[in-house]
């Protein structure tokens, strides 16, 4: 994304555009990384009730994935879930494919 | 048109206001800007305004709530003093950088401490980098004319800046003077309604105000507050002449100064360009040829006017009612010399520190600046560049 000019950009920092947080990609921040077992999972969702940046997608009522691209690794979802269906592991072992904030 | 009255800088304050008939007013009482918003309380609670009234526990929160009421989209004001204003600092920021059209009544006292309620400039010169667009009265009269003005300068699509209207404490604040009020509906037809194009509650475009901006586009976001100020003098003596159509009273960049012919001319600033003016038409009807040029725009500062007018000038004595510690001078000072750097012939520059905490000027002193200044112009030495009027050694 090419920044903008002063005179191009909107005054006093005011972001007019609603929702593009999301624009915003903070996966990179992450230190660790949820990770789930399906086997254990219920589908229960607690996951997605307390996640902080709405990063548990879910579809047709499941759990379905991650989203990596904003998840900050915060590892909320874990603690509370029930079956212990997530677990966090070092964000090292893993390619890293998001460069967040760009 | 209008009504003459008697009202103190205060009460002169509290009328502007009412006539403004702002959305909103968030204020803390401290000396001596009290009876401003004491004044106006009771015009709240008689119902005579349709004001929304914020009776906050601090400044801080005052300024806080003015934000938070402009970015909503209302016309905000609030009114202060010295510690009052130093607790506020935080959050003028965030009004001027948030290009916030909040209106600001500074009555002036002297920043603790020791403590003191009395009259000097360092709660408003000690805000002059706050991205705030600053106007100083002379008397009552101009305190509420100033007033008026502001409202128009602030919420001028391509200024979107707050603005502080300072008058002396007590000098002004509590002393009662004859003011020429304009009629209510010329008041509101004059200041029109503020529409902000971005309000927090429209729902139909939703805005985000203050989200984190860091070294990717905050320096941006300050470059165009710097165009914003920058623009203002247009707009400001823009709204001068069309105040002067409705009420007869000429506003320019500067206040009304006595420069014709003028060879040694003092600068002041508040209710001491009055004592001046007063030594100038005495000194002047026995032929001598002194001058006073007044600041009313501090920010931004009217350089290049300021140069002008004193071109040909061969000493100037600038007074300031702070003190800019460790710097080459008081603030008015510092500005006027720089703005005279680049003059071909500038007249010799000296300052004197005065009436800190509220310590009275007298014409004798000011007469004895004159006489400084002759010898200054005649030998063309300054022995001193910054000295101190009415101080015991």
């Amino acid at each position: 994304m090419k920044e903008k000019g002063w005179k191009d950009i909107p005054w006093g920092g005011l972001i007019l555009e609603e929702g593009n947080a999301e624009e915003y990609k903070t996966g990179s921040w992450r230190t660790h990384r949820p990770v789930w077992d399906e086997k254990k999972c219920t589908h229960c969702l607690l996951c997605w009730v307390y996640c902080p940046d709405s990063s548990i997608i879910v579809k047709e009522e499941k759990f379905k994935q991650f989203d990596y691209d904003h998840c900050k690794g915060c590892g909320i979802c874990s603690t509370q879930c029930p079956t212990k269906a997530i677990h966090m592991e070092e964000e090292g072992k893993f390619v890293i494919k998001t460069e967040g904030g760009k | 048109m209008g009504r003459i009255v008697g009202l103190t800088g205060d009460e002169a304050t509290a009328e502007a206001m009412r006539q403004i008939n702002p959305d909103v007013v968030a204020a803390y009482p401290i000396t001596p800007q009290t009876e401003t918003v004491q004044r106006f309380s009771e015009f709240v609670a008689e119902g005579i305004v349709a004001t929304e009234m914020v009776r906050v526990e601090s400044e801080h929160s005052a300024m806080s709530a003015c934000v938070g009421a402009a970015a909503a989209g209302a016309r905000a004001m609030t009114a202060t003093s010295a510690n009052g204003l130093a607790l506020m600092w935080e959050i003028c920021y965030i009004a001027a950088s948030y290009r916030l059209p909040v209106i600001m009544a500074v009555v002036n006292r002297a920043l603790s401490g020791p403590i003191n309620i009395h009259c000097d400039h360092s709660d408003s010169m000690g805000t002059r980098d706050a991205g705030w667009i600053q106007i100083y009265s002379e008397n009552c009269q101009e305190a509420y004319d100033n007033l008026i003005q502001a409202v128009r300068i602030a919420e001028e699509e391509k200024v979107r800046l707050p603005v502080m209207v300072t008058f002396d404490g007590f000098i002004i604040s509590h002393a009662m003077e004859r003011v020429e009020i304009l009629e209510d509906d010329e008041v509101s037809q004059f200041i029109g309604k503020y529409k902000n194009a971005y309000s927090l509650l429209d729902v139909d475009s939703p805005v985000t105000y203050g989200p984190l901006d860091l070294y990717d586009y905050y320096f941006e976001h300050k470059r165009q507050q710097i165009e914003a100020i920058e623009i203002s003098p247009e707009v400001i003596q823009k709204i001068g002449r069309e105040f002067k159509d409705l009420s007869g009273r000429y506003y320019d960049l500067m206040g009304s100064c006595h420069l014709e012919g003028a060879e040694l001319v003092i600068v002041a600033a508040g209710s001491t360009a009055g004592t001046v003016e007063s030594v100038v038409d005495e000194l002047r009807e026995k032929g001598e040829k002194v001058g006073l040029l007044k600041i009313r725009i501090f920010r931004p500062f009217p350089a290049k006017q300021i140069a002008e007018a004193l071109r040909g000038v061969r000493a100037v004595a600038v007074l300031d009612r702070s003190v800019s510690f460790g710097a080459q001078g008081g603030p008015i000072f510092l500005e006027i010399r720089s703005a005279l750097f680049d003059e071909i012939k500038p007249p010799a520059v000296v300052n004197y520190i005065y009436g800190l905490g509220g310590r009275d000027i007298g014409v004798d002193e000011i007469e004895r600046v004159y006489k400084n200044l002759e010898r200054i112009a005649h030998t063309k030495k300054v022995d001193e560049l910054v000295g101190y009027l009415g101080l015991r050694e």
